[in-house]
């Protein structure tokens, strides 16, 4: 694989991720990560539809006149999401369960149409395929990570096996309840926002107001 | 009657799609730092979501449903899978032509919504009203309070988020927390105070 093609895989991982950075997509990463099996199956979904509407798009993308190009895209990846919605009912059925509506807002997860619009309809085909990835990947990575502290912390367990015995089970450990309450998923990935930008100064948002210190008064 | 009331407070307050389904939080973030913008948004939401939610609701019961064609002479027919693409379709096509009746006939208008418009398509709230109407089996005329009743509550929701972003601009932040970090953690305050609606019982 080339440099620049590798660079199109990592870099939605950390410097350009869709949800820190790109504020792109941020629904379902709140909604879905109560458990760690779901986010799983999410992301795998995320994968799948981003990845293969960015390729099918960009194949297309010389005969897709300018002025309907939105609803084409549309098209292409509401197709993709019944194709992957069919399969998650098919094959995990109480996942599917859980993740009810979540699924179908795929169609209208930003990350897949921002991607679309912004990388599939100027590159080639492999190119937009390894960049829808990519992105699938960055949403993928910050999904995971909200999900174990959830789950790990809310109910002590991961992929549903118990790491930390809790109480109610004659455990030593006892579950944090707000963290699996949705405004949870908030103050994490607002944590998470605060510790990639401090890592990496030039993700930080310039300030609009200024507090004036002693000296310049 | 009374039914249809607890479902408006319940969509507005204990369900709210933006704090407690976290529906259309790109807008919800991205367009929450002004409060005359926000206002002109949530109410833009609401115009489409009592619109198309009904509308769905009608294109499931006539066409999609399992039977619902057998005023055509299919009754073994199930097109239910074919629901996510003909909800958004629909969405999309009732946006355009929204778009299309506000330009002429209400110009002042659609000199005020006619920039969310086009934003409104892509937001999941839209989406997942119409999804949510289909999981729980709605009735058109709960639909259409559902409709109704969901906007409002992405409505208010995104007012008061603008109206404590507009105070929050002038406060000293940490720098890797400004901007969409504190927004978050703000959203994340919001939902809480929120969730105290969810022991109010109808």
């Amino acid at each position: 694989m080339s440099q620049t093609r590798k660079q199109l895989l990592t870099d939605p991982l950390v410097d350009n991720n869709p949800i820190t950075l790109q504020v792109l997509g941020i629904c379902s990463a709140l909604a879905v990560t109560s458990s760690l099996n779901v986010a799983f199956v999410m992301s795998l979904a995320v994968i799948a539809v981003c990845g293969f509407s960015s390729l099918f798009i960009s194949i297309l993308r010389h005969y897709i006149p300018n002025s309907i190009r939105i609803i084409v895209q549309m098209v292409i990846i509401a197709s993709l999401v019944i194709l992957v919605d069919q399969i998650i009912k098919a094959y995990a059925y109480e996942i599917s369960k859980t993740l009810s509506v979540f699924v179908g807002l795929i169609i209208t997860n930003c990350i897949v149409m921002g991607r679309a619009e912004a990388f599939a309809m100027k590159n080639k085909p492999f190119e937009s395929f390894v960049d829808g990835v990519g992105n699938g990947l960055g949403y993928s990575l910050l999904l995971m990570s909200v999900g174990v502290i959830r789950e790990l912390f809310g109910s002590g367990t991961l992929f549903g096996i118990t790491i930390f015995n809790s109480i109610s089970n004659g455990g030593w450990y006892v579950p944090n309840g707000l963290l699996l309450l949705p405004p949870s998923a908030f103050f994490i990935i607002g944590f998470i926002i605060w510790g990639v930008r401090t890592w990496k100064k030039s993700q930080v948002e310039a300030r609009e107001y200024k507090i004036q210190t002693l000296e310049e008064h | 009657m009374e039914g249809l009331i607890s479902l408006a407070v319940k969509a507005i307050f204990v369900e709210n799609l933006a704090l407690s389904f976290f529906l259309g939080m790109c807008t919800f973030i991205a367009v929450s730092k002004k409060i005359s913008t926000a206002i002109g948004l949530g109410v833009s939401v609401m115009i489409v979501q009592s619109i198309t939610v009904p509308a769905n609701n009608i294109i499931l019961s006539y066409l999609l449903k399992p039977g619902a064609l057998a005023w055509a002479g299919f009754p073994d027919i199930d097109l239910t899978f074919l629901g996510l693409i003909s909800y958004i379709g629909v969405i999309a096509a009732l946006v355009q032509i929204l778009e299309m009746i506000l330009d002429k006939y209400f110009p002042p208008l659609y000199n005020a919504l006619g920039i969310f418009l086009p934003l409104i398509t892509v937001n999941c709230a839209i989406l997942g009203g119409s999804l949510f109407m289909v999981e729980r089996d709605y009735n058109f005329s709960e639909a259409t309070t559902y409709g109704i009743a969901s906007g409002f509550g992405w409505a208010l929701a995104i007012a008061t988020m603008a109206g404590v972003r507009e105070k929050l601009k002038y406060s000293d932040i940490p720098d890797g927390l400004q901007g969409l970090g504190i927004t978050f953690i703000t959203a994340g305050l919001m939902a809480m105070a929120f969730m105290c609606f969810s022991g109010v019982k109808l």
